[in-house]
């Protein structure tokens, strides 16, 4: 479609979600924490091994559950902790929005996203991976695999990384550049599981039949990791390699990097795209995060409870114009956490959370679900980081006390009504508000929830060139929602 | 706490001879109770500088009275009012007071 016949000002809405958790128990051991650990006290390797979980496990989790959308939030909330020891019975690997892959299928959506050769995998996990990617006909044709032998040659002729399959090496990563720390073997591995995990959330995304892979214009990348080689580190893309996967021949992409909050700056972006009629159809995608895996893992061992980063996520959002049933982007109620603003927990909601609503007139308690950053607490509390979204919630509780919205006795009751459960995994952008886009969904087209907020922070100082955080807000409303601000 | 902070208090220990407290601002009694820990009995979780290494600083959480009531009213309202009314201060001030008095 050309602009002339687009509409002059479209209202840009998210017509379609998707997440995908791919489980990968052999992969914890090369997050950033147990490799370093395990450098350090090789004994550990086999705690680790000892406190992963089956996939069996994985997809009955719970909070698994409620990131492909099976459960509700609110059915979380009402299930008792741990939840790891309250699982769910009769689950479902496919959920609403999202599906969680066994590992084997991990291995060939990398395999199959490897366009320079440098993953081998066994035969056996190739067969695998083919039996276990049902819905996905991309490259499909690419999930070749070698002999025991063959891979046993290709390590002793190469430098590299070495996979493992239930504890057994059965692939390797090889080395593509003698000098380049930044190609190193095993900054190429996270990269492709990045990209594999996003390529699998933006195929089931097109699956769904919103639009064809052809109708995508653009493509926006929000994932964590550092794409480039010396000369640029992180200053690359993965977005167009994402999108030639998956055959979005017109589109075109770049990548936002924004720490924890990229998805939430990307959403904007591709409002903003939409409705200035730039382009018609923007998908915001991000892959997971291999080396936050097992990130909590010593804390985990020392407190006996299941090793829970186990999972790599991706998710994808496609963003247009608004066909009457998709959550519209309210451009003029974004937030954002100015670089004058200070860093105050006040000062961080006041931009982010209030600010917005005070320019239109709304107050807190208009947003009926607030969606923070949803780090799954079962994860987070036993390493001492606590409950991270319910400290968001009585933040945010508090401030609408202060604000007079409500009374003190109140607080629980807001807190428990417009917020959730944490139920993402720790990946960084993933747990950045989003991942209860799927949930929004549901719930206003059910008539459940007419407005929802989307929060995000991201920790600028990470990086050593600031001591700066960052955060981004936007409301999201139905089509058949409220009007009264408008 | 991460290792870089571990590491400022060990050395600002030494430095100061004596003559420091610890003012900790976390959120919530889990992390209060984790970062008291670390600074007077050392790092549980054996990761950072201070595993193995009981400092036994006296440490006290920024919600408490004490330190309240010696600080600029309205810059308190200011920085700490809101987590003041958000925050489970009784469950926060017995997880410091525990570390702090050595408590068993």
């Amino acid at each position: 479609m050309s602009l002339e016949d687009s509409d002059p000002m479209p209202e840009p809405a998210i017509l379609a979600t998707r997440y995908v958790l791919a489980h990968a128990p052999d992969f914890v051991r090369y997050g950033s924490k147990p490799t370093r650990e395990v450098e350090a006290d090789p004994a550990l390797l086999d705690q680790l091994a000892a406190s992963l979980r089956p996939w069996d496990e994985v997809v009955s989790y719970p909070p698994n559950q409620v990131f492909i959308g099976n459960l509700t939030p609110d059915d979380l909330a009402a299930t008792e902790r741990p939840w790891y020891e309250h699982r769910v019975t009769d689950a479902s690997a496919d959920g609403q929005f999202g599906r969680i892959v066994t590992q084997a299928a991990l291995y060939g959506l990398m395999k199959l996203s490897d366009d320079f050769d440098m993953l081998t995998i066994t035969d056996s996990v190739a067969e695998q991976a083919r039996h276990d990617l049902p819905r996905f006909e991309h490259r499909l044709d690419r999930i070749v695999g070698v002999t025991p032998d063959e891979l046993t040659s290709v390590m002793a002729d190469n430098d590299g990384l070495p996979l493992y399959f239930d504890g057994e090496v059965a692939g390797f990563m090889r080395r593509v550049h003698e000098q380049d720390a930044s190609l190193d073997p095993h900054v190429l591995f996270e990269n492709l599981a990045c990209k594999a995990t996003a390529v699998l959330a933006v195929a089931d995304l097109l699956n769904d039949g919103e639009v064809t892979p052809a109708d995508i214009d653009y493509l926006l990348n929000t994932g964590e990791e550092a794409v480039g080689d010396r000369y640029q580190r992180g200053g690359g893309s993965l977005s167009k390699a994402v999108g030639e996967v998956v055959g979005c021949v017109n589109a075109t992409g770049s990548d936002i990097k924004a720490f924890c909050s990229a998805p939430v700056h990307a959403l904007i972006t591709a409002g903003a795209m939409v409705a200035a009629g730039l382009y018609r159809y923007v998908l915001v995608l991000g892959g997971g995060s291999q080396a936050k895996m097992g990130m909590k893992f010593r804390a985990h061992l020392r407190n006996e409870v299941p090793v829970m980063e186990d999972c790599l996520a991706g998710m994808a959002f496609l963003v247009g114009p608004d066909n009457g049933d998709g959550m519209r982007l309210r451009l003029d109620l974004t937030g954002k956490h100015p670089i004058g603003a200070g860093s105050s927990t006040q000062a961080v909601y006041q931009a982010l959370v209030v600010d917005p609503l005070e320019r239109a007139g709304l107050q807190m308690t208009d947003i009926d679900r607030y969606a923070v950053e949803m780090h799954n607490p079962e994860i987070t509390e036993p390493g001492g980081s606590g409950d991270v979204p319910r400290t968001n919630y009585r933040t945010l509780a508090a401030m609408a006390v202060m604000r007079g919205e409500i009374a003190r006795e109140d607080m629980d009751d807001f807190t428990a009504s417009r917020g959730m459960p944490g139920f993402a995994p720790t990946q960084g952008h993933i747990p950045a508000g989003v991942p209860y886009l799927g949930h929004a969904h549901r719930a206003m087209r059910a008539g459940e929830v007419d407005r929802a907020m989307i929060v995000a922070k991201g920790s600028l100082f990470l990086g050593r060139m600031t001591q700066l955080v960052d955060g981004v807000s936007f409301v999201i409303e139905h089509a058949a929602g409220p009007q009264d601000s408008e | 706490m991460d290792l870089d902070d571990q590491a400022n208090v060990n050395r600002l220990a030494e430095e100061s001879e004596g003559e420091m407290i610890v003012i900790l601002g976390q959120p919530d009694p889990n992390s209060t109770a984790l970062f008291a820990e670390t600074v007077t009995r050392g790092d549980p979780t054996w990761a950072g500088p201070l595993a193995g290494v009981p400092l036994g600083l006296p440490v006290y959480h920024v919600l408490e009275p004490e330190i309240k009531e010696s600080m600029d009213p309205e810059l308190y309202q200011e920085h700490v009012g809101l987590m003041e009314l958000s925050a489970d201060v009784d469950e926060i001030i017995k997880w410091v007071k525990y570390y702090r008095e050595g408590g068993e």
